[in-house]
């Protein structure tokens, strides 16, 4: 906070409210920039790791290893024809794209990156990451729709009914860290986990990090529940008919629900930005280490496990997607918050 | 959690924690749009009629592309909207379980209990099978 100290003399309206949103605004640029980095980057780390799990190289070619792959993919979708088909509903195919970018990127809104940085820590972070994530489900109905075209019609509708479906499975799954937690703010869900010995609810709430992550993966569209985009049946689904710079909004908005989904996993499950106090007090020095450390390793990690899982699973047919969410997810995670409830009354 | 801000403006209650969400929500529109739109400056724009067609495996489309789907999408989002309004009653029962106790415990085992029966007459119907 000290560096916008020099912006008080300068502007000559200290604690101002204008002086507080160019803080605010400074800070979300940051946020946006890094967090962009990491969409490009983890697109070249999804085709580098998958690679090798294939015994291929992934990217060779831009750039030693193909390092800058990412940013010549970059330019050429920014420079492509953007088509708009005909039959299209033109104005919704058009506002499409911008929403699920919308809902991923205002969801770092409330996220706890390390101590004391979070760009708005509002008493309700978690409902909030829900509610954008539900947001998302617009775009896909919205382009599946408008597009006029057989393909973007079946990945929209299999999409949106897998999208909500799993939604549930999430929010159920969540229930009971916040019974743990008795908070919905994703900076007092990091600290009440220090409160125990092993510092992140991945031990006591083993089946609800199992059924988030599950669902996280539906909800992403990633594999194994990739249907909606199945390459080889429907060519991409909720967006075969978009190009260009539209189309990479949607792939960046995938990417950036993959990197938001972990964020949250790392800070209900994985005690966020700290380590177990179990490990801190047998080492003291860890806690020299900057808190941004733990967050961005957990957070990779996870990112990791999502290429993993698709290199190594094959894709689920529809009726077994159906089947896991409704059948098998939504009571684990009822049961989970029944004996959550129970264990937490008991003690 | 800016109390300067509270102090511009004082006698009236504006929620200062919800500012920086609100300019978030304001750069990425401005994010998503702007990237389009400086795009469109830049980019080739050559349509025609094949190039406009839907796509569909290299053949001219056949029939309507906006054809009638199953009914069970349908009844997905109608237990869509059931479920998720009973996993939002659960939340603010989870945030003061601690302050309540014994009687939210038995409260919320009622709720989940009648949740469960619907439950397992959706399950019994079959809304959940896809053949």
């Amino acid at each position: 906070m000290n560096i916008f100290g020099l912006f008080d003399g300068l502007i000559g309206m200290q604690g101002s409210l204008a002086l507080n949103i160019l803080i605010i605004i400074v800070k979300i640029a940051v946020v946006v920039g890094i967090t962009m980095l990491h969409v490009a980057y983890a697109t070249y780390f999804e085709r580098k790791v998958i690679g090798h799990m294939q015994v291929r190289l992934g990217p060779m070619r831009v750039g030693p290893h193909g390092i800058l792959q990412p940013i010549a993919d970059g330019i050429k979708l920014f420079f492509k024809e953007d088509i708009v088909p005909d039959g299209a509903d033109k104005p919704v195919f058009k506002i499409a794209p911008i929403i699920p970018v919308f809902a991923a990127l205002s969801s770092l809104a409330v996220i706890p990156f390390f101590e004391g940085f979070v760009i708005a820590d509002i008493n309700i972070g978690l409902l909030y990451i829900l509610a954008m994530s539900s947001l998302g489900a617009y775009g896909i109905v919205m382009s599946g729709w408008s597009s006029n075209s057989k393909y973007s019609f079946l990945g929209g509708l299999r999409s949106s009914a897998q999208v909500i479906s799993y939604e549930i499975a999430i929010g159920l799954s969540l229930v009971g860290v916040m019974i743990m937690a008795g908070s919905l703010s994703l900076n007092d869900i990091v600290k009440a986990q220090q409160q125990h010995w092993h510092g992140m609810y991945l031990i006591p709430q083993f089946i609800a990090y199992f059924v988030f992550l599950v669902a996280a993966f539906a909800e992403t569209n990633r594999a194994p529940f990739d249907l909606p985009e199945a390459e080889s049946e429907l060519v991409a689904g909720y967006f075969v008919e978009y190009s260009g710079m539209r189309f990479a909004l949607f792939y960046a908005a995938e990417y950036m629900g993959m990197i938001i989904m972990s964020s949250i996993a790392v800070v209900c499950f994985w005690g966020g930005w700290t380590m177990p106090p179990v490990i801190t007090n047998a080492v003291p020095a860890i806690k020299m280490v900057p808190g941004i450390v733990w967050f961005v390793g957990k957070v990779y990690f996870h990112i990791f496990l999502y290429y993993w899982i698709r290199a190594t699973l094959p894709r689920y047919r529809y009726d077994q997607l159906m089947a896991l969410g409704w059948k098998v997810l939504i009571p684990l995670a009822l049961a989970n918050i029944v004996v959550t409830a129970i264990v937490k009354f008991m003690s | 959690m800016n109390p300067q801000i509270d102090k511009m403006t004082p006698g009236s209650y504006i929620p200062t924690d919800y500012l920086p969400v609100l300019i978030f929500m304001m750069i990425a529109v401005a994010f998503g749009a702007g990237t389009l739109l400086v795009g469109s400056l830049f980019r080739l724009r050559r349509p025609y009629k094949e190039k406009l067609t839907p796509y569909e495996s290299g053949n001219p489309p056949v029939g309507e592309p906006r054809y009638r789907f199953s009914i069970k999408f349908y009844i997905i989002a109608m237990l869509f909207v059931i479920f998720d309004v009973e996993a939002v009653f659960l939340y603010p029962w989870a945030v003061v379980y601690n302050k309540i106790g014994l009687y939210a415990l038995i409260e919320m085992m009622l709720f989940i209990v009648i949740l469960l029966v619907g439950y397992a007459y959706a399950w019994k119907k079959e809304a959940f099978k896809w053949d």
